[in-house]
């Protein structure tokens, strides 16, 4: 069985639909955030405190608000499945560190539930995380991209080329502006699981490009009449098949999380979603343009500055001439 | 070739098996993070300050006894912050034998700053304060691991934590009473013993009354907690000595026990150094009062009715507090006060529901995967399940054998990892298709799939790693959880979709003649 014969696809000639969808996700992304005035931070980063209850009879939503009217900037929320009786609250930062307890928000709420009578119940989980832990793991979290960023530009520009390295890395950044995007455009908050998720995408999405390039490398050596765009674009489709069934399997793996994951798990689950497709597109579509564009400019450059240079690793630099006997031939 | 074939078939047998036993049985072997099984990560800040702020005090408490011995009574050591002590009214004949009697006491920890009219600012060398605090962290790291390891709790961790060098992590794995916890973590349990000057009195002023309403340097007023005094509602007040002449960092042992009126009591035992200091305190001051402060509470100020030096109670506690008390006294006083900077608590429930959760969705997603594989690969489709699954156990033997902890986030590696291990497969099996096209016989086919791709599985593999590592550095336990799953994944399923499915393919193809490859 198979999904595709020789697929043969432009994909160069799309690059710029492609990259417009891009700009305009991104940008969607961006206004809300403007809107919002700031990324949906979880009280991982932003500080705050979370408690899950678990009520012994029914509660509606309402009751609880009812309850806790007077507590300022809650959410409340129901979690998890209807009949399970269980209700999330979430309440900022209370007022500066020094000075205000940890616990303070959670006993107010505490206190005004069980003045409410809505009957028994039990904190089945409380997060109460303080602003210098919430700095702390905002520095953290973007100094692991950093430096996860510049540990696969190096790899990559030591085992390919650096054109494909800044390539892989680009397609990274696309895939979180998107993912990003796509969390505030549907409301979902950055917590700890979905910060490892986006760090996993960097991984999973670089698996992909890696898989073209190394195509593309394989390619140099054998198909040696085609511009450098022409045989990227064969790569492209030679892997097309492969491609899409990993990002298919994965996919409906993520997508098992994502159903059966649980509350806990569904923001993590999400995200991985978005990434492993934006990371497939994004080889495609990103890391492959811009090894082309870069690999043509350098070329370019030689064959105006007309110095032959014979360098092993950048055969690509006699590319011009071979170009002009191609085009002869067809 | 046949032999090579067995001895690879045999070491794949034999891996798998011991990866088995490594994980049999699952419950047993594989340790699940807090998030599964509940219980409470919390981390504190050792408030350094403190610690800084006593040195301060005792250094300025000393040097001025030095100086009223010799004769400098106008001059007043004034502690401003933890770090920095101001001495006032130095007159200019004095100033010779200040400075000697201050070099004496100061110059190995303060700088001192001269300054205009008598006055003079000692500040703490920024080594021996940053000397100090650590010694606190280090000191508070300890105390607070004897009182966990008083709690009952299995495997609790008690570790440094974050970059600033002042933060502790506790983890206390199945601990419903997390209040309790807290607190007892909490609490300085700082047992102080300082003579009474004045009081008690029931307000402040009426204290301060015979002293003009100033407090003396070398003094403090500090009350007493009404219900421990016995009776009365309102604090009472008492001006004592600022120093403790004996403290609890001198005592032996500390117990539950019952006061003369049969109420819950802790009794505690001097060790000989803090029996020499308390029969000293006691034989010279008797008759006078000796306040028994805990956490700047006075507990209680009996009348010294003859020399004491070896045992003393602390009497009006609850039962709880006393049982809770005994511990944090025998865990030795913290050197600082701690504040909570994070808690996270997951109740068994949730937990419990968190894991129904993750087995549900590795389940499902392994099926939904395997029938794909199935259907799109046939009969080699197998061997990918085969190598998808051996993996799993491989990442699960590895887990448990480095004592990694399994979390939440954890089970989405091991999903993920199901994805990456089909990845793999699809790669080769892409590529064996690939070389079939070109008319190759099966075995060429075969065998050029997977030369071809393996450069290509080590290069994602290294890529993904990376990944990966920067995450264990960056998270938490959950999130460390993940990045170990993903690890082992990984490495794994460089083993099993290059090694385990390859041999699979070649004992196949050496057992009969096939004609066409089923993929």
């Amino acid at each position: 069985m198979a999904l595709f014969k020789t697929p043969n696809i432009d994909f160069i000639g799309l690059r710029w639909p492609a990259l417009a969808l891009s700009v305009l996700v991104i940008a969607v992304g961006l206004a809300v955030t403007v809107v919002r005035g700031s990324l949906p931070l979880g009280i991982d980063f932003s500080g705050g405190s979370l408690i899950i209850l678990k009520f012994e009879q029914p509660v509606g939503e309402g009751a609880v608000r009812g309850a806790l009217a007077m507590i300022p900037e809650k959410v409340i929320q129901q979690y998890g499945d209807i009949g399970d009786n269980e209700v999330l609250v979430r309440l900022p930062i209370s007022g500066p560190e020094e000075g205000v307890s940890l616990e303070a928000g959670a006993n107010d709420v505490m206190a005004a539930l069980e003045g409410a009578g809505l009957g028994d119940f039990e904190v089945i989980g409380q997060e109460l995380v303080g602003p210098v832990i919430g700095q702390e793991l905002q520095r953290r979290g973007i100094s692991a991209f950093v430096f996860a960023m510049a540990g696969i530009l190096i790899y990559i520009g030591l085992r390919f080329r650096f054109s494909f390295a800044v390539g892989a890395v680009v397609a990274v950044a696309h895939d979180i502006a998107i993912t990003l995007s796509l969390l505030t455009f549907l409301g979902y908050e950055l917590s700890l699981n979905v910060v490892a998720a986006m760090l996993t995408i960097t991984g999973y999405s670089v698996n992909d490009s890696i898989v073209v390039f190394d195509r593309v490398r394989e390619n140099l050596r054998g198909m040696r009449r085609d511009t450098f765009a022409d045989l990227v674009n064969v790569s492209i489709n030679q892997t097309l098949a492969r491609t899409i069934i990993t990002s298919g399997t994965t996919g409906v793996a993520v997508l098992a999380l994502f159903v059966f994951g649980g509350e806990v798990l569904e923001g993590f689950a999400f995200t991985m979603l978005v990434g492993v497709f934006s990371g497939t597109y994004s080889t495609i579509f990103i890391a492959a343009m811009i090894a082309i564009v870069i690999t043509e400019r350098k070329a370019t450059r030689v064959r105006q500055a007309n110095v032959p240079v014979a360098s092993k690793n950048e055969a690509i630099s006699q590319r011009p001439k071979r170009r002009s006997r191609k085009a002869r031939a067809s | 070739m046949q032999k090579n074939l067995q001895w690879k078939l045999l070491s794949i047998v034999a891996i798998t098996a011991i990866a088995a036993w490594a994980v049999y049985p699952p419950g047993d072997r594989i340790r699940l993070g807090l998030d599964l099984e509940g219980g409470v990560h919390m981390v504190l800040r050792v408030q350094t300050d403190d610690a800084l702020q006593v040195e301060t005090e005792l250094a300025a408490e000393q040097l001025s006894e030095q100086l009223s011995l010799q004769g400098l009574t106008r001059v007043t050591m004034i502690p401003v912050d933890a770090t920095t002590i101001r001495a006032e009214g130095v007159a200019p004949d004095q100033d010779a034998e200040f400075r000697r009697l201050a070099n004496e006491r100061l110059s190995a920890t303060y700088d001192r700053e001269p300054g205009a009219g008598g006055v003079y600012t000692f500040r703490m060398r920024g080594p021996i304060a940053s000397s100090l605090r650590d010694e606190a962290v280090r000191q508070a790291l300890e105390t607070i691991e004897r009182r966990v390891n008083e709690l009952g709790v299995s495997e609790p961790i008690v570790a440094p934590h974050g970059i600033g060098g002042n933060q502790i992590l506790v983890q206390l794995p199945g601990v419903t009473d997390v209040a309790r916890a807290k607190e007892l973590i909490r609490s300085t349990s700082l047992l102080e013993f300082k003579l009474v000057e004045e009081g008690p009195s029931p307000t402040r002023e009426l204290l301060l009354q015979a002293r003009n309403g100033v407090v003396p340097p070398d003094m403090e007023v500090i009350t007493g907690s009404p219900d421990a005094l016995g009776g009365s509602t309102e604090p009472l007040y008492y001006l004592v000595r600022r120093v403790a002449a004996v403290s609890g960092r001198d005592l032996r042992n500390a117990r539950p026990s019952l006061d003369e009126f049969n109420q819950p009591a802790v009794s505690f035992t001097f060790n000989r150094e803090g029996a020499r200091k308390m029969g000293d305190l006691t034989g010279q001051n008797l008759g006078r009062s000796l306040a028994i402060v805990l956490d700047e509470q006075i507990r209680s100020a009996p009348t010294i009715q003859g020399r004491i030096s070896d045992s003393g109670q602390i009497t009006g506690v609850t039962q709880q507090e006393a049982e809770d008390l005994q511990i944090t006294l025998r865990s030795g006083a913290l050197p600082a006060s701690l504040t909570y900077l994070e808690e996270r608590t997951v109740g068994p429930t949730l937990g419990a529901d968190s894991i129904r959760a993750g087995v549900a969705a590795s389940i499902a997603g392994l099926i939904v995967v395997a029938l794909f594989m199935l259907v799109y690969y046939k009969l080699a489709g197998i061997n990918a399940i085969v190598a998808v699954v051996l993996n799993l156990l491989i990442l699960m033997a590895c887990m448990s054998y480095v004592g990694a902890v399994l979390t939440l986030p954890g089970i989405a590696g091991l999903i993920l990892t199901i994805g990456i291990g089909v990845d793999s497969n699809v790669l080769i099996f892409e590529r064996i298709k690939e070389e079939l096209r070109s008319a190759r016989s099966i075995k060429t086919a075969v065998g050029a799939g997977f030369d071809r791709v393996l450069l290509t599985i080590i290069d994602t593999h290294v890529a993904s790693l990376i990944s990966a590592a920067f995450l264990f550095q960056f998270g938490s336990g959950p999130i460390k959880g993940f990045a170990t799953t993903l690890f082992f994944g990984l490495v794994a399923n460089v083993f099993t979709a290059v090694f385990v499915s390859r041999t699979l393919f070649e004992t196949i193809l050496s057992r009969r003649r096939v004609a066409t490859l089923s993929i």
